[in-house]
């Protein structure tokens, strides 16, 4: 299958990566002692891995090529496997009724400690799922989605510390500010195109990052707000613990109740529509869509959620400070997206779950977090563009009449 | 009178600067519609890859003239592989993709490479040596320009001409400008379009290199994340100027240098970023085409 020309080519590949990194991985300098250490033991492991990589690579683009001639002459696009059981409702019930069971027993199960980390994955659940209807069903590319969630938790933060609000007055507060603001933000920007709405977006949440660490006055600058309260549960009075697990379970709630949402969104008039807009905006003004309007609703939808997670964060850590929203979260949550496939209920779940609890149990590999975060999105965009478990597309295809026939019958 | 020449000229050095990086934008975007994410990154490395070869020249004892030589070349050579080698990877795989697609993979290489000069080299902020020196002619003005603004000013002068005269009269520029009016008419006439945006990414690294090697001597320290807040001013001045369009780069770079300059100078530094982003959202808003563009009709 490896020829011997397309081993040539990737020596000549690595050959070029340790040109390309020699100044960077070899080199080191210390120019307050004035020092230069040669590291070239890093020069071998980068050609070692290039080389792997491309051969990887290029055995990838084979197999790919092959599968699409097989798949030229059947008109069914592929399913996932996953997919595929979620769509019967003879699996689907049981399965979903399993991972209820075991999300619920799960802070029963194990430590809250452990219970704590799953409550940040799902928080990066419903902010992917939040962020899915924005970038993956209607096909906005928002790059300052921390933003909203900075809102959101800034809200909370000082209606609480001036006004002494409580949590569930301040939570759907929080959301509606967010989206207050996401119709704010992407009136004037939406009737742009896409790559402009990115950078604006990305603008946008540097600007509020930047506003909420330079204005002491009102955020009280990068020290942050501390000593937020927690959410109340009809006046008990829970020790660390409990509210631990307390958390744990409100967002399990408010995960079922996302899904809930987003799945019936996906399917309702909205959301073909976004669906249709993120395909082809000029067919859908054809077709009578209003395009600001409804991208409007998606982008501050999005943010809505994003505002409600903001919240939650705010009232679980009981501490904010402008470093919580940097950039680098908004790509976090777009590589989850990403990852898990745009437009996938279930495909965002995964990719939070991996995304968020892989560096957290492999400490060791927490170093080059960010690093792999950079060369999912690259490499998802290239090798898997749907994702890891792609959004089910519906296909209508033509079988031949015969086939048409025999159904009109059955009906 | 004197703190608004000095605001003007600090201004203008830092729009040169700006121009620098931005004309590697807006070259890219004119041939191939594409925001290069990475390319704030590649101007990073450029002025990383300086500040490397700049020391280890300086502790075996160069003289300063070969120091400067010697590492503007190597900082113009590494980013232009760079630049040649992200295009490769992220953008060319992509060409047929939906748009949203080139511009993920964008955002990641950015990102990617942030992280692979973090972890191959260090997270502190470093000193960038010396490579201006205070002329001793300039000393009557020098409380109103320093040498180093002169220097900056006259390189990036240098340099966009050389870059007019390469895309005016020169074959490669002939066929660049051929592929930004209509690609697919470029390929039909034998225009190697590929080789093409080659060279358009090796350019504009190489003119982001000189930049980050001007301004890491400017400010005199360099960090892996000084390619973000760059690469994003120096996108707002190109779509400032009209993104696609060479002359708008240098003159939305400008603009946005000086207001930069006097917003800080007489308002606040606090808020130094926020202007630029302020001024990018509004220009989006009512001129989206920016000063020198062209409005954009999408044929169906």
């Amino acid at each position: 299958m490896i020829t011997v020309k397309e081993v040539k080519k990737s020596l000549l590949v690595s050959l070029w990566f340790v040109f390309l990194t020699f100044p960077l991985m070899v080199i080191k300098v210390n120019p307050y002692e004035r020092t230069v250490s040669w590291r070239w033991s890093n020069m071998l492991y980068v050609a070692i891995g290039t080389f792997v990589i491309s051969l990887l690579a290029k055995a990838w683009f084979v197999r790919k090529e092959r599968r699409m001639a097989r798949q030229q002459d059947s008109c069914r696009s592929r399913t996932p496997i996953i997919q595929k059981i979620l769509q019967r409702p003879g699996y689907r019930y049981p399965l979903a009724a399993f991972l209820l069971g075991a999300a619920l027993a799960f802070p029963q199960l194990f430590s809250t400690y452990q219970a704590n980390i799953m409550t940040t994955a799902l928080m990066y659940i419903v902010l992917g799922l939040g962020l899915n209807i924005v970038v993956g069903v209607a096909g906005l590319l928002d790059l300052g989605y921390v933003a909203f969630y900075a809102v959101g938790a800034y809200s909370y933060a000082l209606l609480n510390l001036h006004f002494g609000m409580g949590f569930w007055t301040v939570l759907p507060i929080g959301g509606l500010l967010a989206a207050l603001f996401g119709v704010l933000l992407g009136f004037p920007v939406l009737r742009l195109r896409g790559d402009y709405l990115a950078i604006v977006t990305l603008g946008f949440g540097e600007i509020i990052r930047l506003i909420l660490e330079n204005w002491n006055a009102f955020s009280k600058g990068p020290s942050g707000i501390s000593n937020i309260s927690r959410p109340g549960f009809f006046g008990m009075e829970m020790s660390l613990d409990q509210a631990m697990i307390y958390m744990y379970y409100l967002m399990i709630g408010l995960l079922l109740v996302t899904i809930f949402v987003v799945n019936r969104l996906q399917d309702s008039r909205l959301g073909r529509a976004w669906l249709a807009l993120r395909e082809d905006e000029i067919a859908c003004q054809a077709m009578g869509i209003d395009k600001t309007r409804t991208k409007l609703i998606a982008f501050s939808l999005g943010a809505f959620w994003a505002g409600l997670i903001g919240v939650i964060f705010a009232a679980k850590t009981t501490f904010v400070n402008p470093a919580s929203f940097t950039f680098m979260e908004s790509a976090i949550i777009l590589s989850i997206v990403v990852l898990g496939g745009m437009g996938s209920i279930v495909g965002v779940i995964l990719g939070a779950l991996i995304l968020v609890l892989l560096p957290e149990y492999l400490r060791a590999l927490s170093e080059y977090r960010m690093l792999a975060f950079g060369a999912i999105l690259v490499a998802m965009m290239i090798f898997k563009p749907e994702g890891l478990i792609a959004g089910v597309r519906r296909v209508y295809c033509y079988q031949g009449r015969k086939r048409n026939t025999a159904l009109k019958n059955d009906e | 009178m004197d703190y608004f020449i000095e605001l003007f000229c600090s201004g203008l050095t830092r729009g040169s600067i700006y121009a620098l990086i931005a004309l590697g934008y807006t070259m890219v975007y004119g041939i191939i519609g594409l925001i290069n994410f990475a390319h704030g990154e590649i101007y990073m490395i450029g002025a990383f890859t300086s500040f490397i070869v700049a020391t280890v020249l300086s502790i075996y004892g160069f003289p300063l003239a070969a120091i400067v030589v010697v590492a503007g070349v190597a900082a113009a050579i590494w980013s232009s592989a760079y630049g040649y080698t992200v295009e490769k990877i992220a953008y060319k795989p992509l060409r047929h993709a939906p748009r949203l697609a080139p511009l993920i993979s964008a955002i990641g290489m950015s990102i990617l490479l942030q992280n692979y000069v973090l972890l191959a080299q260090t997270s502190d902020f470093l000193p960038f040596p010396e490579l201006i020196p205070e002329f001793a002619f300039m000393e009557p003005i020098a409380h109103i320009i320093g040498s180093s603004d002169i220097v900056i000013l006259l390189t990036t002068t240098v340099v966009m001409l050389a870059l007019t005269f390469l895309i005016k009269f020169t074959r490669i520029g002939k066929a660049m400008r051929a592929t930004a009016q209509d690609r697919t008419m470029a390929l039909l006439v034998g225009i190697n379009v590929d080789r093409v945006i080659s060279a358009t990414f090796i350019i504009g690294s190489a003119l982001a290199a000189i930049g980050g090697l001007l301004i890491a001597s400017h400010i005199g320290q360099i960090n892996f994340a000084i390619g973000f807040i760059a690469g994003i001013k120096a996108f707002t001045a190109a779509v400032l100027g009209g993104i696609g369009s060479i002359p708008g780069a240098v003159l939305g770079s400008l603009i946005l240098g000086l207001t930069e300059s006097f917003a800080t100078g007489y308002i606040s530094s606090d808020y130094e970023d926020v202007f630029a982003f302020s001024l990018l959202v509004l220009i989006l808003i009512f001129k989206p085409s920016g000063l020198l563009g062209k409005a954009e009709t999408k044929k169906v």
